[in-house]
């Protein structure tokens, strides 16, 4: 379970207040998708909750099954569970994409107690999450991300999901960039990673999504808090009206 | 090198400070006067019992030396250097001229396998590695041992120290030494001329692939003391050896000069391949302390259709000047260098190559990858010539520079040269940083700041460690990784 109680965040200079006192808690097994206008502090909130240093916490707390998530290094975050695939994927050239997916798996499942991967098991494993989401085994090959295109950057990231078996997957507009037929394999492929011991936070811009990961949850996030909750129906009214019922200056 | 589990177990237990090889061994030595001059000289030519010829080259070199001035163009920085501060000769005392390894120093041997270098035939046969190298031990001014030369003389092939050669070879010593690098070439280098000490000497006859790898590894024990070492290497008609070059120096707080001269010899159809992994003590995080590697490498493809090859993993030194260059003077002759420089803390590396193509349908290709990281700069400087009667010359040159933090810098100083129409130079150049973004990526997936550097940097380096022996390239990127150590978070 996430919990998260009165989030005050800034970025690390001071200049700027993002989050203001925002509270959301996602239980086990639970799909909750937030929505909000641009620049509400979406993608911020996943960082902080990834352990992004850029950030000051000015007050608040974040529980993961009752850990405390602000006084953990990143690594040490991933290894407790949490998983995000960003809004725009690093590149990092030379390292091949396999070379960076087996650092990872190694990474965790020595934080698992768990011994070093054998290599064909390893291999078997990326073929077979590779196959699932239609990327081609050359890719695998390339540089992490390198010259991928927008759509197929997306792909990896959750095929990193599927391998690394997180607690909590947080997806920052995953669908953006995607193919319809894209939006759909990857949807499965999160789908597929639905059990009652894994939740998801799903933030994105379009009800379309939802249609495909159908949420427990729908959240409303403006100027940094969650201003509405309620269900899947939520996101319809949302598409249908836009904002403007539950932020009071859209435009601002 | 040799025994690689051993070494990098040995790397990691010795995990308390970033330089791995900082002990010194506490050994009777026997040394020359501080300072310089000719009686240091001639003291050094006594030590060695050399022939008239040889101290009379040495006299000529001082003399010209003396009228010499230290070049100052390259883009490193550190207080004048006092020559008569320093000692020239430094030999450990306990059986000077060891005849076979039993005869060796027991402490000299320890220090050479906590180095991880194991000099005993049979300790290096019950190693990990089933491929044997044969290893010339020089300590400070001296050769201890020279390893599998029974095995190697069986295949006609020469492996000794250079003071041996000069008295059991001088026919092969007086016609090559000082033929690729002459005598005045530059200031290090006749000074080096005038005091070297030891080194290696290699001759491969006609015909011959060398049966195994040759190394030398040189340790600088004695405080205050200069190591000048001399390496030749001949390689005849059609025949082919592959050597490698490995350095160390314990932790002291005043500067050491280290002064080398490297030449190599390819004839017709021959080739070199020359391996460098440079891991001098680099002072320490403010600078204090640290060799000063000042060193002339230069290879000539004398003959139609040979080849020389550097590749250097530089990590180690306060100073790093060094240019390991190629004439390619046979006609189809090819040259390459292949470069890692990793500056950390407060290092100074000035490094890069020269090609000069003199040959027809001569071809070079040049791999250079910095990295800087803490407050270093480091600085690549290579230059490409084509000769008159180069037709068609060929050239490659990728430089890459790769920077960690924000306090270090990285330099290209590329120089192209070419009087023949024909010649066709390609040059690219890139700098990159390993950002904070994807430094939190990486974290993101579970790997530590220290991993995911390593990552990023072993991507980097991959396509020169690519070209290392197998089981150097493992040694040295892990000595990548150390010497980065403490450069994130
Ligand atoms: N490092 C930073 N420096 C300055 N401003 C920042 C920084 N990071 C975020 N912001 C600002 O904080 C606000 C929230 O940004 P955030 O990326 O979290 O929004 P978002 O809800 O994800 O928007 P979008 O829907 O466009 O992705 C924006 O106004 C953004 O410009
Ligand atoms: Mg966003």
């Amino acid at each position: 379970m996430l919990e998260i109680r009165n989030l005050h965040v800034a970025i690390e200079d001071g200049s700027k207040k993002i989050l203001n006192g925002l509270d959301l808690t996602i239980h086990n097994g639970e799909v909750a998708a937030i929505m909000g206008p641009n620049g509400s502090g979406k993608s911020t909130l996943s960082y902080v909750i990834a352990g992004k240093p850029d950030y000051e916490i000015l007050d608040g707390e974040i529980l993961l099954d009752g850990e405390n998530l602000l006084e953990m290094e990143a690594d040490a975050r991933a290894a407790a569970g949490v998983f995000l695939a960003f809004q725009y994927p690093l590149e990092i050239a030379g390292v091949a994409t396999m070379t960076f997916l087996k650092a990872a798996m190694n990474a965790q499942s020595r934080a698992r107690g768990e011994g070093e991967l054998k290599t064909p098991d390893f291999m078997r494993r990326v073929k077979l999450g590779a196959e699932k989401l239609g990327i081609p085994q050359e890719m695998l090959r390339r540089g992490l991300n390198v010259g991928f295109s927008g759509g197929e950057k997306k792909r990896m990231e959750i095929l990193q999901m599927a391998l690394l078996e997180p607690s909590i997957g947080i997806l920052d507009e995953t669908d953006s960039g995607l193919d319809i037929d894209a939006l759909k394999i990857v949807s499965e492929g999160v789908n597929a990673l639905r059990s009652a011991d894994r939740s998801f936070l799903v933030i994105t811009h379009y009800q379309r999504l939802l249609n495909y990961i159908v949420p427990d949850t729908v959240h409303v996030m403006s100027k940094g808090r969650i201003v509405k909750t309620g269900g899947k129906e939520l996101a319809l009214e949302l598409e249908a009206n836009g904002y403007a019922d539950y932020v009071s200056d859209v435009a601002a | 090198m040799v025994a690689v589990k051993e070494t990098v177990e040995q790397v990691k237990e010795l995990d308390v400070d970033q330089y791995k090889y900082g002990f010194s061994t506490d050994l009777e030595v026997d040394k020359a006067p501080k300072g310089l001059s000719e009686d240091i000289v001639r003291f050094i030519s006594a030590k060695k019992g050399e022939p008239d010829w040889m101290l009379e080259w040495r006299l000529d070199a001082y003399r010209r030396w003396l009228t010499m001035v230290e070049p100052d163009w390259a883009r490193v920085h550190y207080p004048k250097i006092d020559f008569n501060d320093s000692y020239y000769y430094a030999a450990p005392k306990k059986n000077a001229a060891p005849k076979t390894l039993d005869e060796v120093d027991p402490a000299i041997l320890d220090a050479y396998k906590k180095l991880g270098i194991p000099l005993r035939e049979q300790e290096i046969l019950a190693g990990v590695q089933t491929s044997k190298v044969a290893v010339d031990a020089v300590f400070d001014s001296v050769s201890v041992v020279t390893t599998f030369k029974e095995e190697l003389k069986k295949a006609g092939v020469i492996f000794c120290s250079i003071s041996e050669a000069i008295k059991e070879h001088p026919e092969l010593v007086r016609k090559y030494l000082g033929s690729v690098v002459p005598v005045t070439d530059n200031y290090y280098a006749t000074l080096n001329c005038a005091v070297f000490t030891d080194g290696s000497f290699v001759y491969i006859p006609e015909g011959v692939r060398c049966p195994m790898e040759l190394s030398t590894y040189f340790r600088i024990n004695e405080k205050n003391t200069g190591q000048f070492e001399r390496t030749l290497i001949i390689a005849e008609k059609g025949s082919y050896v592959s050597y490698l070059e490995g350095c160390t120096a314990p932790q002291r707080d005043e500067n050491q000069l280290h002064a080398a001269v490297v030449e190599l010899v390819t004839m017709d159809d021959a080739e070199i391949k020359y391996s460098t992994v440079q891991n001098w003590y680099p002072g320490d995080a403010d600078g204090k302390g640290g060799i000063y590697n000042f060193v002339t490498k230069r290879g000539d493809c004398r003959g139609a259709n040979s080849k020389i090859s550097w590749t250097q993993v530089e990590t180690g030194s306060a100073i790093t000047w060094k240019y390991p260059s190629c004439i390619l003077r046979g006609d189809n002759s090819r040259g390459e260098f292949y470069s890692i420089a990793v500056s950390n803390g407060m290092q100074q590396v000035d490094s890069g190559t020269k090609m000069i193509h003199l040959g027809k349908n001569t071809t070079s290709r040049i791999i250079s990858k910095g990295i800087s990281a803490g407050r270093s700069q480091n600085t690549y400087r290579g230059q490409v010539s084509a000769h008159r009667k180069a037709t068609n010359a060929r050239n490659f040159t990728n430089c890459d520079s790769l920077l960690i933090g924000e306090q270090c810098g990285a330099h290209t100083v590329p120089y192209l040269e070419s009087k023949n129409a024909s010649a066709v130079f390609e040059h690219e150049a890139t700098t990159s940083k390993i950002s904070e973004e994807q430094m939190f990526y990486c974290r993101q997936r579970g790997l530590s700041a220290e991993e995911a550097t390593a990552l990023i940097v072993n991507g980097f380096v991959k396509d020169v460690l690519q070209q290392l022996p197998m089981e150097f390239a493992v040694e040295a990127q892990k000595l990548i990784s150390i010497s980065l150590e403490g450069s994130v978070g």
